[in-house]
């Protein structure tokens, strides 16, 4: 068992931030990468396998025993403790719905040698409850996961404003976080923050198409509608939704870090615009 | 008994409608949600937060007859997914995977080869969700149909609200005893007049408001 600390940032592990930037200090901010003149989907990800990069899934836990799925990193079940503490077990469980082992199954079919890693937020007692959602988010940017793909969201306003300290503070510590937008009329979280990369679906067939949205708050579209996937029990099931659009555009992050782990999130987003196939990119 | 929030909710038991006209509301959003989409089934399901599971509360297609009423637990499986997640679904066994049925069985009332799951969101909760059960084979989903799905969803919660509230009315009003019944009898009863008669029923209240408040 793994207790963590739910206020736990200790800025001063961090490296000083550059909040200035005097005259002679213009190495400090050399990129690590020659930038191409212009961006193309072959720099940005072609041969990538997802290697060296850890992607969390942030859901109804994995089920590995699925051949599409495979050997996961880790797997923890998040719940909450007596004196309201985040606590992290190893999850025994696997999946309880089947929808964080589909996730998963694409992030595997996309990116075969990413690192996939479970952190289960739902099942029993678990309906609703922001705290275990709010606790698992903790423990992912905690665990300093490169693309943590968060198919799901909260519409509990008291947990907004905790949720987008979160979400900025992944952004800060080189975590991308993928969530699905919300296609019903209603105000939910984070998807709508704008450290985080927000998600819809388009019906191309496709799985590494995907369209930048000029219209925010949705920023992507990616691959939602039909998708085969894998599912609890050995099955594989069609599917559609915004939930499964995400692991696209993570899978597609997860891509993008391994042939460039140099990517802060805003260049991660950045390179993302300038590939999309309606931007750049599919050309 | 003179706890102020009791006696409006005796008032609002009074003249916000029955159970079975809210129910009957919620019955003609799943057949009308069954009929656009062509499909075998549709239900609502509603969360019983004490208990943490789920119950049928309108039914219409298969299992109608069997389901309305019964229970699952919410924690896990497709609708517990939607539920927590606020996020809606569609699945299709488009392979015929026998396996897929057990769980699916047991949110359903019989086996599906494909569901479509919506939560149902008002204000900053979710209240339940609503399935709609087996579309028509030959065709793909698109995402037109999501959006329709969301719609249905909306409305289906804001009527939810209507029969929790109303549920939470009655509630009150059967541990208030007789004396707040007497206020949603005078609140039924003033409502029903016509015309005329309901107006000098008011004019009389309030001249009984004003001289009670003095």
């Amino acid at each position: 068992m793994q207790d963590v600390d739910a206020h736990s940032w200790d800025a001063s592990k961090a490296a000083l931030p550059a909040w200035s930037l005097p005259k002679d200090a213009l190495e400090t901010i050399a990129l690590a990468t020659q930038w191409p003149e212009r961006v193309t989907r072959e720099w940005a990800f072609e041969g990538a396998t997802g290697k060296g990069v850890r992607v969390c899934i942030l859901d109804s836990g994995v089920d590995p025993s699925h051949p599409s799925v495979g050997e996961l990193e880790s797997a923890v079940a998040i719940s909450i403790g007596d004196d309201e503490e985040v606590v992290a077990t190893d999850d025994t469980e696997g999946d309880v719905s089947g929808h964080g082992t589909a996730c998963a199954g694409i992030v595997r079919q996309l990116a075969p040698e990413a690192s996939i890693s479970s952190v289960r937020v739902l099942g029993a007692n678990f309906t609703g409850s922001g705290n275990v959602l709010l606790g698992g988010l903790r423990y992912a940017i905690e665990q300093g996961f490169d693309v943590i793909n968060m198919s799901l969201s909260t519409t509990k306003k008291p947990f907004a404003s905790i949720l987008h300290e979160l979400a900025d503070s992944a952004y800060f510590r080189r975590t991308v976080l993928v969530a699905s937008a919300h296609n019903m009329p209603v105000e939910s979280y984070p998807w709508r923050f704008s450290s985080v990369i927000s998600v819809g679906s388009h019906e191309e067939p496709d799985p590494l198409a995907f369209f930048y949205n000029p219209s925010p708050p949705v920023e992507f579209f990616g691959r939602g509608v039909n998708v085969e996937v894998p599912w609890v029990g050995g099955r594989t099931l069609t599917v559609s939704g915004n939930s499964f659009a995400t692991p696209h555009i993570s899978s597609i992050c997860a891509l993008l870090l391994s042939k460039h782990p140099e990517l802060t999130p805003f260049q991660l987003k950045s390179v993302l615009y300038l590939t999309a196939n309606n931007v750049g990119g599919g050309t | 008994m003179t706890d102020q929030p009791d006696l409006r909710a005796a008032v609002a038991a009074g003249v916000v409608g029955s159970e079975e006209s809210h129910r009957a509301l919620l019955n003609a959003i799943v057949e009308v949600a069954r009929s656009i989409f062509g499909a075998k089934a549709s239900s609502i399901l509603l969360l019983d937060e004490a208990t943490e599971e789920l119950v049928f509360e309108a039914v219409v297609g298969e299992g109608e007859d069997t389901l309305l009423g019964t229970r699952f637990p919410a924690g896990t499986g497709i609708a517990g997914w939607v539920l927590a997640t606020r996020t809606p679904l569609v699945i299709e066994d488009v392979h015929n995977d026998p396996r897929w049925s057990r769980d699916v069985a047991e949110e359903t009332g019989y086996v599906p080869k494909g569901l479509m799951a919506a939560p149902l969101l008002h204000e900053d909760g979710a209240l339940g969700v609503l399935s709609v059960l087996d579309r028509p084979e030959q065709s793909l989903f698109s995402l037109q149909e999501m959006e329709l799905l969301g719609l249905f969803a909306y409305q289906a919660a804001i009527a939810v609200d209507l029969l929790l509230k109303a549920r939470e009315a009655e509630r009150l009003l059967d541990e208030g005893g007789g004396e707040v019944e007497v206020v949603a009898r005078l609140a039924t009863a003033v409502n029903a007049l016509e015309d005329e008669q309901r107006e000098a029923g008011f004019e009389l209240l309030d001249h009984l408001a004003r001289t009670l408040g003095k």
